[in-house]
């Protein structure tokens, strides 16, 4: 009963017209931001956060702007999936295989409204999850001394790749590049300046803000610029919408589909490593195991097309829950979305709830608000969505980059953090294309000092004794946990990566003939 | 091939890192642990998995032809040559000569090139200057 009057307290705190704008203003940012081709929920609410703080607005409006951003960019991602066959961002991916082939069959307008309806309902029982969920989890984290904390870092680290990662080494090595950039700057404990070289401007140390945009949203133009991504123009228009609402019967074949994939995508976001683009994955193979009898999966069957996005819009709300009661995101853009609250002086974790429940209830209010507003703007409006489409990347990508640009320099007005954030723009498309994920860098430099820190409380409680990281059973759990985390994808990862791709593929070629 | 040399770079970023470490001068007030400690750690860690890319390295990654990387390198000087000439030229000007650049280099014709770059840039102006009040650099005329 707690719960509801909480909730209650946060709806109090959501439905100031401010607030419900920024949620509109959200929903509307992150739709299109979703729907663009290259520009995922990382990008979109990378992108967003410095217009988030120089707008000035206190913590609850920033979150509820930018998790708005969020929820829409896992909307939008459908919208290039089933017309254009290009997945919006990558958990959009499973999408296509079922939305792409209901598009050419004319039944565009019923596989974007029936996936508007599986995202809501996903995102629904998401939330409903993450109330329920959060409070219990921030029970267990409330036993977490220094030791178990650092355990926990190491254990999202550790599972961070995924089990779809092919290459560990590279997860490692990413993370342990972002954790170094941390360190850079003013030791917190002693006062002594690291890896400084006497520049004065990293001091402070390097702004994760200007090494996300950096990473996400100018890699991305280096990208462009390099393949010149002319041909993909304009190809939104040849496409037919066709009737927008899909019929009783069809809505009603999908509904067991969307609640059994919406459990499943919530598990996938909740686990350590899992991410959306799992949860849509494991959602649409489940589904095809259960009820493909026929043999119509892959061919246009709506509930292909209600399975992922169900399980990939669960999977985001799923996502939240770590990140909230302990501090450690489960996927990359709630790793951006961290970020986010450590800038606006807030530490996610137990403590968050005790101490500062508006802004968790008002956030999680919020997404109901939001959620309810998408499905609105993305059955009726779908229309104007899709000419979001037809603005051509050559158009689209120097707006991101000047938008970037506009976003740090108003909020800290020094060319240096410019000149920095081209420097990881350039390492981000290095990265890129050799494959090492870029997630891993930017969750380091986030939770490297209060990693660092963990450790250093640890040890020193116990006047330096080492063993004190593998005192207690709790820690001694998560530590084999981030073991089992990390060398599981070696023996599986190539596995899952390839099922997955293989089926992308074995899909397409059946488009085609 | 570009894994191994990839996983060489990783290997003395390592190197640098801990020697970096290695040099940094601790005070005489420090708790058990030091300044130090941690970014041992992170060197191996490092080092380790620069060791494993190089001795498991992936498949090469298809990279650009010649022109296609100078391309990107340009496209890097102008955004540094932007971000030295923002407090100079001011956010207006060197925004559209910016953007201007980028979209004629993504394939836009000229002309429209400069229409597109110039729009953009007054757009960003009037949105987050004269709507949202972000303060933008200022040139000599004063926008």
């Amino acid at each position: 009963m707690e719960t509801f009057s909480s909730l209650a307290d946060g709806f109090v705190i959501a439905l100031t017209w401010q607030n419900l704008l920024l949620a509109l203003l959200g929903c509307f940012l992150g739709t299109m931001m979703g729907a663009l081709p290259g520009l995922g929920p990382s990008n979109g609410v990378a992108i967003l956060i410095p217009l988030a703080f120089t707008l000035g607005l206190g913590a609850t409006p920033s979150l509820i702007l930018l998790t708005s951003v969020y929820y829409g960019a896992m909307y939008g991602g459908r919208i290039s999936s089933i017309l254009l066959n290009i997945p919006g961002d990558e958990p959009a991916m499973m999408t296509c295989l079922d939305g792409y082939p209901m598009a050419q069959q004319g039944r565009a307008g019923e596989a974007l409204s029936l996936s508007g309806i599986a995202s809501f309902v996903g995102a629904f029982l998401a939330t409903w999850g993450l109330i329920l969920l959060a409070p219990q989890l921030v029970k267990i984290a409330l036993l977490f001394g220094p030791a178990e904390y650092f355990a926990l870092f190491t254990l999202a680290f550790a599972t961070l790749g995924g089990v779809a990662s092919s290459n560990q080494a590279k997860t490692a090595f990413a993370a342990a590049l972002g954790i170094g950039l941390a360190t850079v700057g003013v030791d917190t404990q002693t006062g002594v300046p690291r890896f400084t070289f006497g520049e004065v401007h990293l001091y402070d140390g390097i702004d994760f803000l200007v090494a996300i945009v950096g990473l996400f949203a100018l890699s991305e133009v280096f990208l462009f610029l390099e393949h010149r991504h002319g041909d993909s123009d304009a190809k939104g228009s040849k496409v037919v919408i066709g009737r927008l609402m899909p019929s009783w019967a069809v809505v009603k074949s999908c509904i067991p589909t969307m609640l059994r994939t919406s459990f499943l995508g919530f598990l996938a976001g909740v686990l350590p490593g899992a991410g959306a683009s799992l949860g849509s994955f494991i959602a649409y193979t489940f589904e095809k195991k259960l009820v493909d009898k026929e043999g119509t999966f892959g061919k246009g069957d709506p509930r292909g097309v209600a399975a992922p996005e169900a399980g990939n819009n669960a999977a985001a709300g799923g996502a939240l829950v770590p990140m909230l009661a302990l501090g450690v995101p489960g996927s990359g853009t709630t790793a951006v979305l961290l970020a986010v609250l450590l800038a606006l002086n807030i530490t996610p974790g137990p403590l968050l709830f005790t101490q500062q429940p508006e802004v968790v209830w008002g956030l999680i209010a919020a997404l109901f608000i939001a959620n309810f507003m998408l499905l609105a703007m993305n059955i009726p409006m779908i229309g104007l969505f899709t000419r979001v489409l037809l603005i051509p990347p050559r158009i689209l990508m120097p707006i991101v980059a000047m938008v970037s640009f506009v976003g740090i320099y108003g909020i800290s007005g020094s060319t240096f953090d410019l000149m920095v954030m081209v420097g990881f723009g350039v390492m981000g498309w290095v990265l890129r294309k050799l494959d090492v994920p870029l997630v891993p860098i930017i969750l380091g430099t986030l939770l490297g000092n209060a990693m660092e820190n963990n450790l250093r409380r640890a040890i020193t409680i116990r006047n330096g004794d080492w063993t004190a990281l593998i005192d207690s059973p709790l820690s001694i759990g998560l530590w084999s946990l981030a073991a089992i985390g990390f060398i599981l994808p070696i023996v599986v990862g190539r596995f899952v990566k390839a099922r997955m791709r293989r089926m992308a593929k074995d899909e397409e070629g059946s488009i085609v003939d | 091939m570009s894994d191994r040399i990839f996983g060489a770079v990783g290997l003395l970023l390592a190197l640098g890192y801990a020697w970096s470490a290695l040099v940094i001068e601790e005070s005489f007030l420090s708790d058990a642990v030091g300044p130090k400690a941690f970014p041992y750690i992170i060197a191996a860690v490092l080092a380790l998995a620069s060791l494993a890319i190089i001795l498991r390295p992936d498949a090469a990654p298809h990279w650009p032809t010649l022109p296609r990387l100078l391309e990107v390198a340009a496209a890097i000087v102008v955004m540094l040559l932007y971000a030295n000439l923002l407090p100079v030229l001011g956010f207006v000007f060197a925004t559209a000569l910016a953007a201007t650049y980028l979209t004629w280099r993504l394939g836009t014709a000229p002309i429209s090139s400069a229409v597109s770059g110039c729009l953009t840039s007054v757009g960003i102006y009037a949105v987050f200057h004269l709507v949202l009040g972000l303060s933008l650099a200022k040139g000599p005329l004063g926008f």
